[in-house]
């Protein structure tokens, strides 16, 4: 583990703050070796999302976060990955939330979320409506029009221009916060693919100890990020 | 029914902090004590450990220890004439379940409500006239006085282990503290934390103002601590993951921290997890409570624990509810303003200033839920509210609590929020933004109340708690108030940028953000039962040997976070228990 210089280590700093007893038990992540490139995102197969719906995640997250310009974009940190496993998961279908009716779905947005639908239905129902408004509006389906265009009919989305049913209100907010999300939680869960996005901003993840650092008033804290499985940036 | 438990003296419903304060407290007793959680069991080693327990999507932003509302959850409408629509996914307030409830994933910050507060009524009528009251406004006093909880305070604070500076003991007042804050006994029972550089910043700004800063005082560790319970605490290492999460340092203020560990070495002390209670159950003759049923999830059938003293110690909507669906006490009704059960229901209003500084460094990963500077020169106490036009006041605080770029991003008005605008804005500002917020109190009012719902109904068939509120005029000029004083200090800082986030008139309660976990009244005290629901040492006016603690029991809400507050009541209700009520259990007043 990299220490600051003239500062205490990390393992010294637990040691020295072991108050009780039990905070020794703390486990510290072993020295993490990198771990060995994961298969291609064209080679993936996702646990939930079928081909049409895969081909839309991978372009529109493209656009959400772009690769060009500074920091990494959302293909390059494995997003359409984050969004299938999340998908696929509880969040996916709304596990852990009050889903039982009766629905008021047309309700002010203030009042949260009102569809039956959970979020994986809700990208499964969303996605084709929203290609054949593309194709309708500008020829093609969303994947195959150009980067310009791309942006113009998310933002078409994103307004609700489409007028989409209120059942399916919530998709573009959902999938703008989940590429977020993906982009920036650890990357275990598919996204944030070497830290690069933490990197990017300066966040320096799991590393949680920042005694020292406190009164370093103005001082840009110099230590990239490390993350929960133990991988270091 | 299933199944019929053993007798115990004491039966505690919620294993959080009032559940813990109580459980002690009775087990030192000598009482037979049971405490009842609906949730699962859990303690800082393995549950809270590092580092898995610093993963800002499990626990930040998908809400890893909170209440599923798949299992329990409210309706709420914003009036009398809208229909409730349950809160089917989290967002504005965050229900803590488990071992230690709320006290596991707060932020650590720790007051005492300011001199007035105790007697709101009494003191806005004296002072200003009744007039300056809106006529739907149903503030009353507390029936106990500062001076008598005092000691209670005291205790609390030493109990959780609270980091402050204090700026008034024994009507001395002390440089560096809070000097609006009402006169305590002692000294905080941990030296203030140190503040990272954006509370400092607002420090020197609100000090040039003519302000009052002082800092933050919260249940976090400056030092290594022990309490009464011999229970130890290890200084924080300000690792920016309080708020949602479990402490994994032994740092935060929590109810396993404090207390748990040495009540559960007490062999009459028991506590059942997965164990939900349904219902407080009445004697016939209605005058006292034979005791609790709940469900058990472990066998999946419904339990009676009977028991001589039932004390309601869950979190505030839960404990209103279990009023409401066991019939004890007349429930509220804001068309005839009779009954008492979730009346005076009241939230929190916030607001701030977001200040962008393009080549300043705040390193916002560095962090504690009750970091930096506050000022109370804006407090209760301090407000003429005959000129100003409403009743109420707000602390104001700078200090970071964390910078989880999922859930924490400032960006200046303005910047797209997608595409390469965003990403760009993430790179510039990320880093570069700090906040001065106003924690504001909310009077209590005729048509803001909790009920049952008429439609919708929990996992066990009960019908829902209802909640009716939205955002007061009174709470609007409040806020806007707050705004108008704050705008020159966070000005004068000199930022790059700056936006403000007050709400404005016509605003409707929003459920979607977070706002905060402050839900309080519905089962107040007082001393009129026509007004309260609890007499002055929190005890059922109805049921002589049921009594309920939490937030629930405020008149109307605080300026302040309100665990101070809770745990105050919690030991002055519990030591009029034990040295008033059972050498001769009756009603108290």
């Amino acid at each position: 583990m990299r220490d600051i210089p003239g500062l205490p280590s990390r393992r010294g700093f637990l040691k020295a703050s072991a108050a009780t007893a039990a905070i020794a038990g703390i486990a510290v992540p072993a020295k993490a070796e990198q771990k060995p490139e994961p298969v291609a995102l064209t080679e993936y197969q996702p646990d939930c999302l079928k081909p049409s719906e895969w081909v839309f995640v991978m372009a529109a997250v493209a656009r959400l976060i772009p690769s060009d310009g500074d920091g990494p974009g959302a293909i390059e940190t494995r997003v359409p990955v984050f969004i299938d496993k999340q998908l696929a998961g509880d969040y996916g279908k709304a596990s852990d939330w009050y889903m039982v009716g009766p629905y008021e779905p047309a309700a002010s947005p203030l009042r949260g979320w009102q569809t039956p639908l959970a979020p994986l239905e809700i990208y499964q129902q969303a996605i084709p409506l929203f290609d054949e408004w593309c194709k309708t509006t500008h020829g093609k389906i969303f994947a195959e029009l150009d980067a310009e265009t791309q942006d113009k009919a998310l933002t078409s989305l994103q307004k609700d221009e489409m007028k989409i049913k209120p059942e399916l209100r919530e998709f573009f907010g959902i999938l703008l916060a989940n590429t977020k999300e993906g982009y920036f939680s650890d990357p275990m869960y598919g996204g944030n693919h070497g830290m690069a996005a933490w990197k990017y901003i300066g966040f320096p993840g799991a590393r949680g100890s920042y005694k020292e650092w406190v009164g370093k008033h103005n001082v840009k804290y110099p230590l990239g990020p490390v993350s929960i499985s133990g991988e270091r940036g | 029914m299933a199944r019929t438990e053993k007798k115990k003296d004491v039966v505690l419903v919620g294993f959080g902090w009032t559940g813990a304060i109580m459980g002690i407290e009775l087990a030192n007793e000598g009482l037979e004590v049971l405490a009842l959680e609906r949730g699962h069991d859990q303690a800082t080693v393995p549950d809270f450990q590092y580092p898995n327990m610093i993963d800002e999507l499990k626990y930040g932003i998908r809400y890893g220890m909170m209440e599923k509302p798949a299992n329990t959850t409210v309706t709420i409408r914003r009036s009398l004439d809208e229909e409730a629509l349950p809160y089917r996914s989290l967002g504005t307030f965050l229900l803590g379940t488990g071992v230690g409830g709320a006290g596991t994933h707060w932020n650590g910050l720790n007051w005492r409500p300011m001199q007035s507060e105790y007697r709101l009524k009494s003191y806005v009528t004296e002072k200003f006239g009744a007039d300056v009251m809106t006529e739907d406004m149903t503030i009353q006093d507390y029936p106990m006085t500062y001076e008598e909880l005092e000691p209670h305070f005291d205790r609390f604070e030493k109990v959780a282990g609270i980091s402050g500076t204090a700026g008034n003991i024994n009507g001395k007042i002390v440089e560096g503290g809070n000097p609006f804050e009402a006169p305590r006994s002692d000294e905080y029972p941990m030296p203030a934390m140190p503040s990272t550089w954006d509370g400092v910043k607002f420090r020197d700004a609100a000090k040039a103002a003519g302000y009052h800063p002082f800092p933050s005082p919260g249940g976090i560790a400056s030092k290594d601590y022990k309490n009464e319970y011999n229970m130890q605490m290890g200084p924080c290492n300000h690792c920016g993951f309080c708020e949602r999460y479990g402490c994994y340092n032994y740092s935060k203020s929590s109810p396993q921290t404090a207390i748990i560990d040495a009540l559960k070495r007490k062999k009459n002390f028991e506590y059942r997890v997965n164990s939900e209670v349904l219902r407080v159950e009445k004697a016939a003759d209605g005058k006292t409570v034979t005791g609790v049923t709940y469900f058990d999830h472990k066998t999946g059938e419904e339990v009676f624990q009977p028991a001589d003293l039932v004390i309601l110690t869950a979190f505030a909507l839960n404990n209103v509810h279990l009023m409401l669906v066991s019939g004890i006490g007349q429930p509220y009704d804001p068309n005839t303003n009779e009954g008492v059960v979730g009346r005076n229901y009241a939230y929190q209003i916030t607001g701030g200033y977001t200040l962008f500084f393009k080549d300043e460094n705040f390193n916002p990963f560095i962090g504690t839920g009750a970091n930096g500077f506050c000022i109370d020169d804006f407090g209760i106490d301090n407000i003429d509210f005959a000129k100003e036009g409403f009743v109420g006041g707000a602390y104001w605080r700078a200090g970071q609590t964390n910078g989880q770029p999922g859930h924490t991003m400032p960006l200046p008005a303005g910047t797209p929020s997608w595409g390469a605008g965003w990403k760009k804005g993430i790179g510039e500002w990320y880093g570069h933004a700090m906040n001065i917020g106003a924690h504001g109190s909310v009077m209590s009012y005729r048509g803001h109340y909790l009920d049952l719902d008429p439609t919708y109904k929990d996992r066990h068939g009960r019908p829902m708690l209802r909640m009716t509120y939205n955002w007061h005029p009174n709470e609007i000029r409040q806020t806007q108030f707050m705004k108008q004083k704050m705008e020159p200090v966070a000005k004068s800082m000199n930022p790059t940028t700056l936006q403000e986030g007050f709400k404005k008139e016509g605003a409707m309660f929003d459920v979607r953000p977070y706002q905060t976990t402050h839900n309080t009244g519905g089962t107040v005290t007082g001393d009129d039962p026509k007004t309260s629901v609890l007499n002055r040492y929190l005890q059922s006016w109805d049921c002589h040997n049921l009594f309920v603690m939490g937030a629930n029991t405020f008149p109307q809400n605080t300026q302040y976070n309100p665990t101070g507050m809770v745990g105050g009541l919690a030991y002055w209700a519990v030591n009029a228990i034990r040295k008033d009520y059972l050498p001769n259990p009756r009603p108290l007043v």
